[in-house]
């Protein structure tokens, strides 16, 4: 069954829980260095290998950046709460439990306001963000395909054991009808924009900083209960996401076409063919065993420390979004439009340095938009807000009409220099100089005398056909409200 | 809680592969009698504590022990690989990973 | 026998100072007495001959060069093979980690090298510290020193026999249950269970971590609170560490007295099922301090029936987590599967069946039923709740007296195999006394209180959290006053080692 058929049919509901590796300097429950590169084996301590006696102590950082991370989502921040073991064997995992939070997180009870691709708002509920930390990565060695099922054996490197984590988990998304596979990767979009703007994550989905673990389920109509669902885990990028979301929707409606029933399952999600495939079953040994941490003390984050974070908390991409927009007078239409094409950060810039919000709009989306998409290049490396704001700037300053500032722009994104040098060097600069153009107005009257006298009748949009030979005579430099002024001021002089 | 907590050697068994312990049947038999015989001693935990007590996880109170973010010293992969059953370039050698990715 | 290692370390501390004799010759004797007597004790799984004369030349040198030396500077010490120590083998008592040799340092051992404690070995100890015998280690049996056929309690039995057969006068011994308390009662020498978090954990192989201590050891009061003195203090690398200063616990020991004194003795630690000469011994041991001016007061601590229970919930439970990392993937023992494929999983099950041995499998299996979806509430939970009503009980008896009192253990040392013919249960119940301290974090101790048939008696002391030094301040006066009445335990055992 395609997906198109299949939401028709039945109403898909998702669950998203996203991993983000925090940039903190050291490890979450050790003081070894979080970094990448180096060594295999060597960012640890006997801690992050589990060496018997080693003990955790929780890194202070950690803990504000996921306290951040939870007031970012509108998350109550918890008075108290405690680590718990997560116990699983897995020879990537140095203790074979995994130092979490089960059902007291730091953060709980949020939602995250998207904006879909044609401006439509979603608000995801959130259910908990906790902190936890990561295991260690295996290499499959050996067999037929390197893949872990034809492996001989497998290394294993310690270095990532321990890195802090924040675990994001959602409620249950509902009714998200034929939108469900766009939503998935839109919050996962926005979760990653909202932890570039904490500076809590580099946030790089390609290097494996933001992860997520993707639940679908289907059910016959939004009021039945919600069906057996399956969990495509460790999907790392947004069109993965979405493509993940669309093939489960679709083989799910498949089987229970055909009476089959959905088993509650991992998957997994293969770039290559756009499939997911089957994993492990939901088991017993998915009996984790939690018990609170007996190595670790309760974390009570006192209110003044998360009131002094909540007062840090840089703007969030959708609330300036929202500001900017009432600020800067723009339409619903002309903002998703900035935000689409990925312009908002320069017009902002572009009007701190001094430009009308109009007139940036204008520019980016207008001549700039246009000279990248014909240089093929983005439209940050052509040029900058200042650039941009300086340009505006001459115009302001009747030193520029707009035929003239696209050349200078045109030159500008050459690399011929700043603005105004290439007004000047390139002589484009509207002449100031009265007497050329009242030479060049008067030559035009002289010319032109049935045109005057269309003037003299009240005819002003005659005027236009004497602006022609004045640019010409001026080489286009002429101020054609000055020009305009001293024909009138001429002709019923 | 007397008759119910009268452990099988199925369920030692269940038990066994969740904390990763091969046992043979003479092993699970005798392991099925000492877990009840224990159980049925200990399951009145059950019966004395109310709601109302609170349960204590740490013995002595402290709260928001915290470290740092300041790196400190950290092992060689030279020091970590030493104890290592089998290791190669650099990193510990497992047997080949069943059941997950 | 070389008059050395008769000698308390704070004396040996004395001499040493007053240059009547050098840490190498002290180091020496101690060593000569653990080879002339290690096949009849077997208290230790590693003797470090060489570390501990190295360290005593350091130290004579360091004193002989005026420099400024730790009051314990030059004693020797044995820690218990729980211990980290780099470079040096530390087995846990385990086949499992039978070649592990640590790629770092524990703090307590960096705190006894620091202050220049001649390291003589690791001693023997029940299998991770599980056990009340040290017969379950994989390292041989520990005999105790009073007599061989017995056994000289656990799991740090292996610390107090060569503390009791004059092999170390210090020992660091562990405590998650009464391991350090009771084969303290059961070799006539002093043992001291710390406020949880007083010495850090950093370093010690984990057992159940709510209830770990690391205990100080020696064969009178002042010896072991000056261990407890070297040893205590705030660790940032351990979360539960105290922040507290250290208290003065040695001149607590040596200048308090028992007048005005109020003993609690627990209702519910006396009487059935306690051997008579325990009992008789105790009895006396308190009219002893009666007549030393101690009040005598009972105190009843109801929720101490249940301690057992909890007990036998929660360390399980801790200790299925603790030892999953013995997984034969990053240290320690690998055991491939006899038949069938050799993947993580068998190899890690095969490794683990290999590995541990029975009380340490059974603890597991136990503690993962525990823990187990559906059964946590009523099982796990509801023994955390029990915890607390221990700790409300302790307050509320703490509140009328400075101290409370029992018998250590209900009995004195087990002969040899004893426990294999008792169902698991009535095992633990020796453990009775000792549990409640662990459950609430206060710090207990246990002194000699005279023999029954030939064997020594245990007294045990529990003070409230954080007050250690309030134990001292009872044992201290109380050993005085007991040796005064005639009650000196180890001088009968030293002179029969003397004439063996
Ligand atoms: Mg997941
Ligand atoms: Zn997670």
């Amino acid at each position: 069954m395609k997906y198109e058929d299949a939401i028709k049919k039945y109403d898909p509901v998702i669950g998203i829980e996203v991993h983000v590796e925090l940039g903190t300097a050291t490890k979450m429950f050790d003081a070894a260095p979080n970094t990448f590169g180096g060594g295999p084996n060597t960012n640890i301590t006997p801690t992050s290998l589990g060496l018997p006696g080693s003990l955790p102590v929780v890194n202070e950082k950690g803990v504000e950046y996921a306290i951040k991370i939870g007031l970012a989502l509108g998350c109550e921040i918890a008075e108290t709460c405690r680590f718990a073991r997560k116990n699983y064997f897995y020879p990537d995992v140095p203790k074979d439990f995994q130092t979490s939070q089960s059902d007291e997180p730091i953060a709980a009870e949020g939602e995250v306001e998207i904006e879909l691709e044609d401006g439509t708002m979603f608000t995801i509920p959130v259910e908990r963000a906790h902190m936890e930390e990561d295991a260690g990565k295996n290499t499959h060695i050996g067999g037929a395909t390197g893949r872990i099922h034809g492996a001989d054996h497998s290394l294993v490197d310690y270095n990532r054991a321990g890195v802090p984590l924040v675990e994001i988990v959602t409620h249950p998304i509902t009714g998200t009808g034929a939108r469900a596979a766009e939503v998935a990767s839109t919050y996962v979009r926005t979760l990653r924009d909202i932890f570039r703007a904490l500076d809590v994550s580099e946030a790089r989905m390609e290097q494996g900083n933001v992860r997520a673990d993707v639940n679908v389920s289907l059910r016959e109509s939004p009021d039945a209960p919600l069906g057996t669902r399956t969990e495509t885990k460790n999907v790392n990028s947004f069109r993965s996401i979405e493509r993940a979301v669309r093939y489960e929707i679709a083989r799910q409606a498949t089987r229970l076409e055909a009476g089959e029933k959905i088993v509650q399952e991992t998957r997994h999600f293969h770039e290559g063919t756009g499939e997911t495939s089957s994993g492990r079953p939901k088991s017993d040994a998915d009996d984790y065993r939690y018990f609170p941490e007996p190595d670790l003390v309760p974390l009570v984050p006192s209110r003044d420390w998360v009131e002094e974070l909540r007062a840090t908390l840089p703007e969030l991409p959708a609330q300036k979004r929202r500001r900017l927009a009432g600020v800067w007078g723009f339409s619903d239409l002309e903002m998703r439009d900035i935000v689409n094409a990925g312009l908002l950060e320069v017009i902002e810039e572009t009007v701190n340095a001094g430009a009308k919000p109009a007139a940036a709009r204008k520019w980016w989306t207008g001549e700039v938009a246009r000279l990248a998409n014909q240089k093929d290049q983005s439209t940050a490396e052509l040029v900058t807000p200042t650039q941009i704001a300086a340009l505006i700037g001459l115009i302001n300053e009747g030193k520029l009409n707009d035929k003239l500032a696209k050349d200078v722009l045109t030159a500008v994104a050459d690399g011929e220099g700043e603005p105004a040098e290439v007004m000047s060097a390139r002589g484009l600069e509207i002449v100031e100089d009265t007497g050329a153009l009242e030479a060049a107005v008067e030559e035009a009257i002289a010319a032109n005398p049935d045109v005057v006298e269309k003037i003299k009748g009240g005819k002003m949009q005659a005027i236009g056909a004497l602006m022609g030979p004045i640019m010409k005579a001026t080489r286009g430099q002429a101020d054609a409200g000055k020009a305009k002024d001293m024909i009138l001021a001429k002709i019923n002089g | 809680m007397t008759e119910s907590s009268a452990i099988t050697p199925e369920q030692v068994e269940h038990l066994a592969s969740l904390s990763r312990i091969a046992m043979g049947e003479d092993e699970l038999k005798s392991l099925a009698g000492d877990l009840s015989t224990i159980l049925s001693n200990v399951a009145r935990v059950n019966e004395v504590a109310g709601d109302d007590v609170p349960a204590t996880s740490h013995p002595i109170a402290l709260s928001n022990v915290l470290r740092p973010d300041v790196v400190g010293e950290t092992l060689t992969s030279e020091q970590a690989l030493a104890s290592a059953p089998a290791s190669a370039d650099d990193k510990f050698l497992v047997p080949q990973i069943l059941g997950e990715e | 026998m070389s008059e050395l290692i008769n000698r308390s370390a704070l004396e040996l501390a004395a001499g040493l100072k007053a240059g009547e004799f050098s840490s190498v010759e002290v180091t020496q004797a101690h060593l000569d007495r653990i080879h002339a007597t290690e096949a009849d004790f077997g208290s230790f799984i590693t003797v470090t001959d060489d570390l501990a004369l190295e360290t005593a030349k350091a130290v004579d040198a360091e004193r002989s060069a005026g420099g400024d030396v730790h009051a314990l500077a030059g004693v020797p010490v044995a820690l218990k093979d729980l211990v980290v120590t780099e470079g040096v083998r530390t087995t846990a008592g385990s086949k499992m980690l039978e070649n592990w040799i640590p790629p770092y340092e524990s703090t307590v051992h960096n705190k006894v090298k620091a202050a220049g404690l001649p390291v003589l070995g690791k001693t023997n100890l029940d299998e991770f510290a599980m056990g009340s015998t040290t017969e379950h280690s994989a390292f041989g049996t520990t005999r105790n020193p009073w007599n061989l056929e017995h056994v000289p309690g656990g799991s740090s039995g292996g610390a107090a026999a060569a503390l009791a057969g004059f092999q170390a006068p210090l020992s660091v011994g562990t405590d998650t249950g009464g391991s350090v308390r009771q084969p303290a009662a059961f070799t006539g020498t002093v043992g001291v269970k710390p406020t949880y978090g007083s010495i850090s954990r950093f370093g010690i192989i984990a057992m159940a971590s709510s209830l770990d201590q690391v205990g100080p050891m020696g064969r009178n009061v002042a010896d072991a609170a000056a261990l407890h003195e070297l040893l205590a203090g705030h660790d940032p690398l351990d979360s539960t560490s105290l922040p507290d200063p250290v208290a003065g616990f040695v001149s607590a020991a040596q200048t308090s007295d028992l007048r005005g004194k109020k003993l609690g003795v627990i209702k519910q630690l006396r009487g059935e099922g306690y051997q008579d000469g325990v009992r008789d011994a105790f009895s006396a041991a308190l009219d002893v301090a009666a007549a030393a001016g101690a009040e005598i007061v009972e105190v009843d601590c109801p929720s101490i029936s249940y301690a057992l229970d909890a007990y036998y919930l929660i360390m399980p439970s801790e200790v299925s987590s603790n030892l999953a990392r013995y997984d034969g993937m990053r240290y320690g023992l690998r055991v491939d599967p006899e038949s069938g494929p050799v993947t993580a999983e068998t190899v890690m099950a095969a490794t683990r069946a290999a590995g541990f041995g029975n009380e340490v499998k059974r603890r597991i299996i136990l503690g993962t039923y525990a823990l187990s979806a559906g059964y946590y509430d009523a099982y796990y939970g509801s023994a955390q709740k029990i915890r607390t009503l221990v700790q409300n009980d302790f307050a509320k008896a703490f509140a009328s007296c400075d101290v409370l009192v029992s018998p250590t253990a209900p009995t004195t040392a087990l002969k040899f195999g004893a426990e294999a013919a008792s169902d698991p249960m009535s095992l633990y119940l020796g453990d009775v006394a000792t549990i409640p301290a662990n459950l609430a974090g206060i710090p207990g101790l246990s002194l000699p209180a005279g023999l029954a048939d030939g064997l020594p008696v245990g007294f045990q002391i529990l003070a409230p959290a954080r007050e250690d030094v309030k134990l001292y301040e009872v044992a201290g006066p109380l050993e005085a006053a007991l040796e005064a009445s005639g009650t000196r335990v180890l001088d009968t055992l030293a002179e029969g080692l003397t004439t063996k």
